[in-house]
């Protein structure tokens, strides 16, 4: 099972920062979010592997298998954290791209007009439709 | 005073909860009750500052390693203090420039961006650290854009991603660190990391860690996010993003004091790679400076320089070298904020900081000598504390030439940017015939940049009894042992 789960993060964790690698915002943010559940399962599995154990155990039982509570807590808040800048991230993208026309996510002041200007219907939605009607 | 640990985190968060919640219109209250807020906050740093002995405050009183556990020692009590005197220069400058009528959140947001970084100062939790960082981080995104526009957002969202991969890498961290020691605890993990004899898991943990506080810190070559976010972030937030900087330095010191201090074996090769760090940061940023285009990235290249200096004094592991550094450290933040309050103050009346010659400038004479005197302070000349700093460092480098020599050499390309930016924005003006443009004269912006500098000559003037408190402050953390039998008691 330790080579199945490490196999797993590193695996996502690989296709997270190829993502996080590219120019447009969208691959970004889906790198991020990749990133932030490799991460969780990575916390999951510091504490060691255990299977079918409580992390909590109630009265005299000294010799119970068990399985390490903190990690849990720390993947719960690394959760939330991560779930709240997946929102930011989107939010503040999508006003970049209302803003500039382009989902460039580099700030090269050099590089000439986008190659490929990425247009609203690329992504499903189109700006001038949505101030326009 | 039982409670005075845990009031800097909790005194801003109750500020900015009440400012959203109860005056979500109305500006002026709310300005009343930030700059209250920030003086509450300067009056608290003060009490810590007067402390004799560090306290140590157990969050609901769980015993440590178990539980949470703040600590304010000398060198919390001193970075609560730098942050508080630049948090309510900013909020003044704010105040007195309009820039906190461009969005509608800037107040609240300032107040939990001092809640993140009071916390991130005190804790003694490593994923406390963790937590603090992003309540900073996620304050920081909304004050970087402020204001809005789409270059604004667009380096906005270049930010937001850089220090998202920065906090995925802090918990990879963590976790590396809590599955090889069992512990989260910075004084525990300290005693049992130095207890393990094959540490392989250790270093890595402890070397992913430093990479996180080196973004943070913008240590070459992680400093690339940083030009175009403080260039592009609003004037006053990014006078307050550089003690963002320096909470990068914090935590390095933090964790090669206390979690793997200079005797251990991870310690020593994590110091030595910083400090080859923190040379190469040196001659990029001074080299960058000197031939920057823009007086915004003169001033951004200086900050990432400040921090590269840093890292030569504070990874010696001796108590001299760490206080030169902590003196140094303090002086480069209010420098490098004064520069950026006083960069926007050009940019509102001259419409471009590139460096070329343009109009002359409302109230260009007060302007050019509040540029000359912090210019002098960042680029390390006397009479004003940078001298004194630089100085202090050399001292404690004595005997390191190369390094001596690299201080010294970037020090003058410092000067000569910051001289030529000077010429070109003030002198060359002066030789055009047009008149300056009318701008209103915003005393209390003023005020709010010469509070700053003025700090500066005060720290100047109170330079030797101020050494030998940072002394005793460094002294304390290269001997850990008594506040480690502290928190684990």
């Amino acid at each position: 099972m330790e080579l199945l789960v490490a196999a797993c993060v590193g695996m996502t964790t690989m296709a997270a920062v190829y993502l996080i690698l590219q120019r447009r915002s969208f691959p970004v943010i889906v790198g991020m979010s990749l990133l932030s559940y490799s991460v969780n399962v990575f916390l999951f599995a510091t504490g060691g592997l255990a299977i079918d154990a409580p992390p909590l155990l109630t009265g005299p039982v000294p010799d119970a298998p068990m399985t390490d509570p903190l990690p849990q807590a720390l993947v719960l808040t690394a959760i939330v954290i991560s779930f709240g800048m997946t929102a930011v991230v989107v939010v503040m993208s999508l006003g970049a791209f209302f803003q500039s026309r382009s989902d460039r996510i580099d700030l090269d002041p050099n590089a000439g007009p986008d190659s490929a200007p990425a247009t609203g219907a690329a992504i499903g939605i189109d700006p001038a439709e949505r101030g326009g009607t | 005073m039982m409670h005075l640990p845990v009031l800097p985190v909790v005194l801003p968060a109750v500020v900015a909860a009440v400012m959203v919640l109860a005056v979500p219109h109305d500006l002026i209250t709310r300005r009343v009750l930030s700059v209250a807020g920030m003086v509450a906050l300067t009056g608290l740093a003060l009490a810590a500052l007067m402390l004799p002995e560090p306290a140590l405050y157990r969050l609901g009183d769980w015993p440590a390693p178990f539980g949470i556990i703040l600590q304010l020692d000398r060198l919390a009590a001193l970075m609560l203090m730098l942050a508080a005197v630049l948090g309510l220069a900013v909020v003044l400058y704010a105040i007195g420039t309009g820039w906190d009528r461009l969005g509608v959140h800037f107040h609240p947001l300032m107040a939990f961006q001092m809640m993140g970084l009071n916390g991130a100062f005190l804790t003694g939790d490593a994923f406390n650290l963790f937590v603090f960082f992003e309540v900073m981080l996620i304050a920081s995104y909304g004050l970087m854009t402020h204001g809005g526009g789409g270059p604004r957002i667009k380096a906005g969202v270049q930010y937001v991603v850089v220090n998202l991969a920065g906090s995925a890498v802090f918990l990879f961290a963590l976790g590396t660190i809590y599955a090889a020691t069992g512990t989260l605890n910075m004084a525990d993990i300290g005693v049992k990391a130095a207890a393990i004899e094959h540490d392989g898991l250790v270093r890595i943990g402890a070397g992913m860690l430093m990479v996180v506080f080196a973004i943070k810190a913008a240590l070459v070559p992680l400093h690339i996010w940083l030009p175009a976010t403080y260039e592009r972030a609003p004037g006053p937030v990014a006078a307050l993003f550089a003690v963002m900087t320096k909470v990068g330095v914090y935590a390095i010191l933090r964790s090669l004091t206390l979690m793997f201090p200079a005797g251990t074996e991870t310690g020593t090769a994590l110091a030595e790679i910083l400090r080859v760090t923190g040379g190469a940061t040196l001659i990029v940023a001074m080299v960058g400076l000197y031939g920057a285009r823009d007086f915004g990235r003169v001033i951004t290249w200086s900050v990432i320089g400040s921090v590269g200096t840093l890292m030569l004094a504070m990874t010696f592991g001796q108590a001299g070298a760490t206080a030169a550094g902590l003196y140094y450290l303090v002086h480069s933040t209010l420098a490098g904020a004064a520069l950026f309050l006083l960069a926007d103050l050009i940019l509102t009346r001259r419409g471009t900081l590139t460096l070329a010659r343009g109009p002359r400038l409302a109230q260009g004479g007060l302007i050019a000598a509040l540029t000359m005197a912090a210019a002098v302070a960042m680029a390390g000349m006397p009479p004003l504390s940078g001298f004194l700093g630089k100085l202090m460092i050399l001292e404690a480098l004595w005997g390191q030439w190369g390094l001596w020599w690299l201080v010294i050499g970037t020090a003058i390309l410092a000067i000569m940017g910051f001289a030529r930016a000077g010429s070109t924005l003030f002198w060359q003006a002066e030789e055009s015939d047009a008149p300056a443009l009318p701008h209103p004269a915003q005393p209390l912006a003023f005020s709010a940049v010469a509070g700053l500098i003025a700090a500066q000559v005060l720290w100047t003037l109170a330079a030797g009894p101020v050494l030998g408190w940072l002394e005793d402050a460094a002294a304390a953390l290269h001997d850990p042992a008594p506040l480690i039998r502290a928190v684990l008691s």
